[in-house]
């Protein structure tokens, strides 16, 4: 077998793999009618148009990056973190908590403890399921997803009851949400005229800091080799059940900065719906950015671009943005299936013999 | 006194949806597939549910036949769904975890979407709605419990020794169980593995598109994006809860659903209890099962969320 062949066949690959989704997402777009190519075109390239939706672009590229990074770490340890939904939401209650209590603490102290707070409250939320998973070998896929639920109505719960905006309280609207949060702990925006702040550094220096942790460290190679094959490592006399838990630690800590970024950066206040699907938006970054920072941060920009250009695609083409989540879904099945497909040898073993006597003949 | 009887009438009706995905879920699982997207097929197969009946009556009075088209779209598609799953775990033998969340990702957009463009907003439908049986309706106590329901409940409760006989007493259900437990010793007999695991992730699909059609037909009779709110994930759970076994499953769904009545309870007489944590109480109820039933550890399938393939010796 060729080397050039090896390349070719792996090209070709996950061109299909490309068609395949585009022609998945579609079946949808047929079905409801709309034009295909001019959905996939406003999608992928309106939000480049002007500088306000490139920044929204970035924007929600900041939290998607993160979020994906701390799945990356808990995925390459062996454990699938699908609850960083309810994590970034722990992490959006205890950041606002500490600002809440301590609103006039000078920045330089406050802004840094309430990100800290966010990691706490998240990697705090990230660890029940790591425990009972390394100590009780419950499923982390059913416990995280039912911490999501958990988490959505305790922080609902926290908004309407505890943390409710007293001047809500006074109106009687009720809108269930924090008062506006002191300045001292607000991102700088540093491009005039948009709300894009310095939370993409926070993002991009940890993605570095993420890469030197799992590559350069005999820490980060004990974990992913917990990840890649559990009972050598555990020959190799690495305590698999620890690492579990750790990276569940990392990962729900990530998901509850993303969440204390975004308080920071973007909303100013705990909300309703600030989450808004990022914690799965997430899994399809880690997994389309090759579970590796320098993959996930090109990807959580690409991603960021598919939601801004989802919400336009409703008032361009008459497409609903859920239309994004369906992308996002058809991404995950086709990347799984494509990995399996370019993992497997012997398939390729075969295509080359198909070919090759096709040349004798 | 007219209390328990309200809880226990509302948990049997809301325990249909968990009872049917989970059957099916089983039957996956017994297989040796892990389908994480019955969510996502459950979403599908509640918009689905509902559109027949709303296109034709557009709201209004609606011929019994077009809910049981309704019907019949749901489980048909719920079937595609499950043998689209086939094709991305079983033939391309991705890992079956996070291929579940990309299904129930990709069930959970297309039915908001095809809802958002085919219905807009809050619609509801006539849905099914049965008399109670006469005579028996009319026992103090067991009658509005047991013989007043909707003629889907009894359907359902119907398919649980169904589900049993199938799957211990006839050759199809054997060769099932003997795919999830070891499909190499299957394969060396000539059963084809890979036909029965897509055999049963077809049944599952379709079991988790009529639950699906039944929040919406009979149970909410309308549709909205948080529909199913993690009923699927719960059905999943269901199937450790409930050791692989069709009457044990069943039980649970009457545990999980008595515990959503709670909120129901507590909004609808005004306790002073904050509902969000009587909503919370079936989520935390799933992790303190898994968590503590230790038995469901090592009764489970032994090929449960591995791939075969024939060609790599283990």
């Amino acid at each position: 077998m060729t080397k050039q062949f090896r390349i070719l066949y792996k090209v070709c690959i996950i061109l299909l793999a490309v068609i395949a989704a585009m022609a998945l997402g579609a079946v949808i777009l047929v079905a409801i009618g709309a034009d295909v190519f001019k959905t996939y075109a406003v999608i992928l390239f309106e939000p480049l148009k002007n500088i306000g939706l490139l920044s929204e672009v970035f924007i929600r590229m900041i939290p998607l990056t993160i979020i994906a990074l701390g799945i990356a770490v808990a995925y390459r340890s062996g454990i699938i973190n699908i609850g960083a939904e309810g994590q970034m939401a722990i992490g959006i209650l205890t950041t606002t908590a500490v600002a809440l209590a301590m609103p006039n603490l000078p920045k330089p102290l406050l802004l840094p403890l309430v990100l800290i707070a966010g990691a706490a409250g998240g990697a705090l939320w990230g660890a029940i399921p790591g425990i009972l998973k390394a100590k009780l070998q419950v499923s982390e896929l059913l416990s995280t997803v039912m911490l999501n639920y958990i988490a959505e109505q305790f922080y609902t719960f926290c908004l309407r009851k505890p943390m409710l905006d007293p001047a809500e309280m006074m109106n009687g609207s009720g809108t269930p949400q924090s008062m506006r949060l002191t300045k001292n702990i607000w991102l700088t925006r540093f491009v005039p005229g948009t709300r894009l702040h310095t939370g993409l550094f926070i993002a991009i220096a940890f993605a570095v800091l993420i890469y030197f942790m799992l590559w350069k460290t005999s820490f980060g190679y004990k974990m992913r080799a917990s990840g890649s094959s559990a009972r050598a490592a555990r020959y190799g006399g690495i305590n698999v059940p620890a690492f579990l838990i750790i990276a569940m630690l990392i990962s729900g800590a990530f998901a509850g900065l993303a969440g204390a970024v975004e308080i920071c950066g973007v909303h100013h206040r705990a909300i309703q719906g600030i989450t808004s699907g990022y914690g799965f938006s997430g899994i399809v970054v880690a997994l389309f950015g090759g579970l590796h920072p320098a993959g996930i941060i090109p990807a959580a920009f690409f991603f960021g671009l598919l939601l801004v250009g989802g919400n336009m695609t409703q008032n361009a083409v008459g497409v609903p943005a859920n239309m994004v989540q369906v992308l996002q879904g058809v991404i995950i099945l086709v990347i799984v299936a494509t990995q399996m497909v370019l993992s497997n040898e012997y398939l390729m073993e075969r295509v080359w013999r198909r070919f090759h006597k096709e040349e004798k003949a | 006194m007219n209390y328990i009887v309200t809880i226990l009438t509302l948990a049997i009706s809301s325990c249909v949806a968990l009872l049917l995905a989970s059957l099916g879920e089983m039957f996956n699982q017994r297989a040796g597939v892990f389908n994480l997207g019955c969510e996502g097929i459950m979403s599908m197969g509640a918009f689905l549910g509902m559109l027949v009946p709303y296109a034709v009556g557009r709201g209004g009075a609606t011929p019994e036949i077009c809910n049981v088209a309704g019907l019949l779209l749901a489980t048909g598609v719920g079937a595609l769904l499950g043998l689209f799953f086939g094709l991305i775990v079983v033939t391309f033998r991705a890992p079956q975890g996070i291929a579940g969340i990309g299904l129930q990702m990709f069930g959970v957009g297309t039915a908001g979407t095809l809802f958002r463009h085919f219905i807009g907003g809050t619609q509801s439908v006539p849905g099914i709605s049965t008399p109670p049986i006469p005579l028996l309706s009319k026992i103090p106590f067991l009658g509005p419990i047991f013989f007043s329901q909707n003629i889907m409940v009894y359907l359902a409760f119907l398919f649980v020794p169904l589900a049993w006989y199938l799957l211990f007493k006839t050759p199809w259900g054997l060769k099932i169980r003997a795919v999830g437990t070891n499909p190499r010793a299957a394969d060396s007999i000539g059963i084809p593995v890979n036909k029965i695991r897509y055999q049963s992730l077809a049944l599952g699909g379709a079991l988790a598109g009529l639950a699906g059609a039944y929040l919406s037909l009979c149970q909410a009779k309308m549709f909205s994006d948080s529909i199913v709110s993690g009923r699927g994930f719960i059905a999943v759970a269901l199937v450790y809860f409930g050791h692989w076994q069709p009457v044990k499953i069943m039980w649970g769904a009457l545990l999980f659903s008595l515990a959503q009545t709670f909120q129901t309870i507590i909004q609808s007489q005004g306790i002073n209890f904050p509902y969000e944590f009587a909503v919370m109480l079936p989520y935390v109820l799933v992790i303190v099962v898994l968590a503590f039933d230790r038995e469901s550890q090592r009764l489970g399938p032994t090929a449960l969320g591995q791939p075969f393939d024939r060609e790599i010796r283990t």
